[in-house]
C-alpha cells in the first residue's frame, strides 16, 4: 500500500517542514492509487506549459481542485490529510499529439476525489471544487473536464429530473413517437398577441410544445405577463381543436429568485404543464426551480443557452457530456443536446454520447462516443433530449436512426419557414415523423430508403410535398471541433 | 375535425395489415399488447375502456388482430386504440398507442372561458359528443 513513489515524500518530517514542494511530491500523483467504488473521478484534457511535465500537471490539477495551495502548511497535520487530497492516479498521452504531429502535446489526466469532498445534492459545491480554480491555473496553457464518475452513493444524494420522460409521457399521453415543437421566430420584436398567434398556428397544425427563445424574458416589445396569458390561450384552443395535449415552453429566466418564482406560479396558476428555464441562471437557481417544479407537476425545460463558453473549445472547458451529467442530477425534464445534423456543432457519435447520458439507466464506457467511464444512474429518471437548431423535415430519417423516439425534434424556421404557412410547416413536420415512425416499426431501413418514405408520403400531402422542396438542399456540413480523441483497440477474445 | 391522439392521426387510417405490421413490431421487442375504446375521447381522458387484460407474452400478431376485430364488432361508433407496453425496469409503461378505429363523424371539441381577475381565463375543454348519454354518443 505505502510502497515509494517517485516523487512522494513520505517521511512527515520532510514533507512538511515549510517552503515549496512539487504537487507530485505533496502526495497529489499517486500511480499505486486504486480508485474506490465511492470515489468521484474526473479525466481532464492538460496541455502543460512548455517545460512543465505531464505528471506534475496532472498532480497540479488534483492538488487544486482539492486542498493544495501553492506552499506548505502545517495546518493540513491538523486533518486526515491524505483523505482530502484529489489523487492523479494516470496519465496518458492523447492520442494525435505531441511529438510528430505538429500539435502541442495534450494528456488525458486521470483524478481521483474521496467522496468527503462533497457536500449531498449539491452541483455548486461539485463544481466549486473539479472547475474553481484549476481552470486559470499558470502551469497549465488549457485544460479540460472531459467526462466524470459520479459514484452511485453520490448520485443518490441528488433528486434528479423532477417529471422525467415517462411521466412526461404518461402526462402528456403521447408514446412511441419523438415528440415535435418548434422555438417561436423571430426571437425578438414579437407583440404578445402576435407571438400567440404562432404559437396556435404551429399546435394546431400538428406540433407538441411550442418553445419560447432563450432571451425572450419580458423586455420592452413584451412584457412577460402578457406573453403568458395569449400563449396560454394558444394551447388551449390548439388542444381543442385537436383533441391533444399541448404545451408552450413559457421562459420563466428572471433578474432573481423571487421573480423567477412569481413567473412560474403565474405559469401554473394559467393551467400550462411546462416552464423553462436557461443554463446561465446558474446551478443554485436551476436546483431550486426543479424543487419547485417537483412540487407543482410543471416539467422543467432547460435551454442550454451559454454552454458554448464552456463547451466549444476542445483544450479548454468542461465537455458538454459533464454538463448533462451534472444537469440530470441537479434536476432538468428537458435538455437541448444538439442535432448533429442541423446548424449547430455537434459530431453525431459525440452527440449520441450525450444523449445515452440523459436517456439511460446505466452508461458503459464508449470511448467512440466520449464516455470514459461506467457511470450508474441508480434510477435516476431520464432527461428528454431535445435536438433544436437548423433541422427540418427532409432530415427526419437521419434524425429518428440517430436518435430514436424519446427526443423532442424542435422545427423552428422548419416549421415557421414554410411557404404555405405556420399550420402546413406543421403538418409537415407530423407527418415526416409519423411516416418515417410507422416505417422504421415496419422493418424499413429509414437511413437509406428515408428520402423515399418521405416523396411517398408526399404524394398525398402537399404541405410536405411544399417542405421537402423548399429545403431541399439545405445541410450544414462544418467539420465538428469536439470529437472523441482515441485509439480503437481490437478486444482480446 | 380528426382527433390527433396517438402515433399515427396524421396518416391515413391504418389497414389491418399495417395494424399487424406494428403488432409484429411491439412482439418483437417482447412489448405487451392490449386493446382499449372509449367514446369520451377528452385529451385528459387515460383510461379508456379496457379491451380485456394486456396480453403478455404473445408471439402471434394475429390474436391481436382479432381482439380489434371483436372490439370494433361490439364497440362500432367509438374510438378503439392498440397500445404496447414495456415493463423494463425504468421504462414500465406505455411504448406505443395508434387508434384503429373512429366514429364516422368527430364533432370534436369546444372551448369554456371563464374570465377570472385581472386578464387570467381559465379553460374548459368540452366534448361536443359527451352532450349526449354514454352508448349514444356518436349514433346518426
Amino acid at each position: 500500500m505505502n510502497k515509494p513513489v517517485e516523487g512522494r515524500i513520505t517521511d512527515m518530517k520532510e514533507r512538511y517542514k515549510g517552503g515549496v514542494l512539487k504537487y507530485k511530491q505533496m502526495g497529489y500523483w499517486r500511480p499505486d492509487y486504486e480508485p474506490k467504488d465511492t470515489d468521484v473521478i474526473c479525466v481532464f484534457r492538460i496541455t502543460p506549459q512548455e517545460g512543465v511535465d505531464a505528471i506534475e500537471a496532472a498532480a497540479a490539477v488534483a492538488g487544486e481542485s482539492s486542498t493544495a495551495t501553492w506552499t506548505v502548511v502545517w495546518t493540513d497535520l491538523l486533518t486526515a490529510h491524505e483523505d482530502y487530497q484529489a489523487k492523479a492516479y494516470r496519465v496518458d498521452p492523447v492520442p494525435g499529439t505531441g511529438e510528430g504531429t505538429g500539435k502541442e502535446p495534450q494528456y488525458f489526466a486521470y483524478i481521483a476525489y474521496d467522496i468527503i469532498l462533497f457536500e449531498e445534492g449539491s452541483i455548486a459545491n461539485m463544481t466549486a471544487s473539479l472547475i474553481g480554480n484549476v481552470f486559470s491555473f499558470k502551469p497549465l496553457k488549457a485544460g479540460r473536464l472531459e467526462d466524470i464518475r459520479i459514484p452511485v452513493a453520490y448520485a443518490k444524494t441528488f433528486k434528479g429530473p423532477p417529471t422525467g420522460i415517462i411521466v412526461e409521457r404518461e402526462r402528456l399521453d403521447k408514446f412511441g413517437r419523438p415528440l415535435l415543437g418548434a422555438t417561436m421566430k423571430p426571437k425578438l420584436g414579437l407583440s404578445g398577441k402576435n407571438y400567440g398567434r404562432v404559437v396556435y398556428e404551429g399546435l394546431t397544425g400538428g406540433l407538441d410544445f411550442t418553445k419560447d427563445d432563450e432571451n425572450i424574458n419580458s423586455q420592452p416589445f413584451m412584457h412577460w405577463r402578457d406573453r403568458f396569458l395569449f400563449c396560454m390561450e394558444a394551447v388551449n384552443r390548439a388542444q381543442a381543436n385537436t383533441g391533444e395535449i399541448k404545451g408552450h415552453y413559457l421562459n420563466i429566466t428572471a433578474a432573481d429568485m423571487e421573480e423567477m418564482y412569481a413567473r412560474a406560479e403565474f405559469a401554473k396558476s394559467l393551467g400550462s404543464n411546462i416552464v423553462m428555464i436557461d443554463l446561465i441562471v446558474g446551478w443554485t437557481a436551476i436546483q431550486s426551480i426543479s424543487n419547485w417544479c417537483r412540487k407543482n407537476d410543471m416539467i422543467l425545460h432547460m435551454h442550454r443557452a451559454g454552454h458554448g463558453t464552456y463547451t466549444r473549445q476542445k483544450n479548454h472547458g468542461v465537455s458538454f457530456r459533464v454538463m448533462a451529467k451534472w444537469l440530470r442530477l441537479a434536476g432538468v425534464d428537458h435538455l437541448h443536446t444538439g442535432t448533429a445534423v442541423g446548424k449547430l456543432e455537434g459530431d453525431p457519435m459525440t452527440v449520441q454520447g450525450y444523449y445515452n447520458v440523459c436517456r439511460e439507466g446505466y452508461n458503459k464506457q464508449d470511448l467512440s462516443r466520449g464516455l470514459f467511464f461506467d457511470q450508474d444512474w441508480c434510477d435516476l429518471k431520464k432527461v428528454m433530449p431535445v435536438a433544436s437548431g437548423g433541422i427540418h423535415v427532409g432530415q427526419m430519417h437521419q434524425l429518428i436512426t440517430l436518435f430514436g423516439d424519446d427526443v423532442v425534434l424542435q422545427f423552428g424556421g422548419g416549421t415557421i419557414g414554410h411557404p404555405g404557412g405556420i399550420q402546413a410547416g406543421a403538418i409537415a413536420n407530423r407527418v415526416g415523423l409519423e411516416a418515417m415512425v410507422k416505417a422504421r416499426n415496419e422493418g424499413k431501413d429509414i437511413a437509406n430508403e428515408g428520402p423515399q418514405i418521405l416523396k411517398d408520403a408526399a404524394k398525398w400531402c402537399k404541405p410536405l410535398e411544399v417542405a421537402l422542396e423548399t429545403w431541399k438542399d439545405v445541410s450544414f456540413n462544418y467539420t465538428s471541433t469536439d470529437t472523441p480523441d482515441f485509439v480503437a483497440t481490437p478486444t482480446a477474445s | 375535425m380528426r382527433i390527433t391522439q396517438g402515433q399515427f392521426s396524421f396518416l391515413p387510417d391504418l389497414s389491418d395489415d399495417e395494424i399487424r405490421a406494428q403488432v409484429d413490431y411491439a412482439i418483437g421487442r417482447g412489448w405487451a399488447l392490449s386493446v382499449e375504446w372509449t367514446d369520451d375521447p377528452h385529451p385528459r381522458n387515460c383510461y379508456w375502456n379496457m379491451w380485456g387484460i394486456p396480453m403478455f407474452q404473445i408471439s402471434d400478431g394475429a390474436a391481436v388482430l382479432y381482439e380489434v376485430n371483436a372490439c370494433r364488432k361490439a364497440n362500432p361508433e367509438t374510438y378503439i386504440k392498440v397500445n404496447a407496453f414495456d415493463n423494463t425496469r425504468g421504462v414500465e409503461s406505455m411504448v406505443m398507442s395508434f387508434i384503429v378505429q373512429r366514429p364516422t363523424v368527430e364533432p370534436g371539441f369546444g372551448l369554456q372561458r371563464t374570465e377570472e381577475h385581472g386578464r387570467t381565463i381559465r379553460y374548459t375543454t368540452h366534448s361536443y359528443a359527451a352532450n349526449r348519454p354514454a352508448g349514444q354518443r356518436y349514433d346518426a
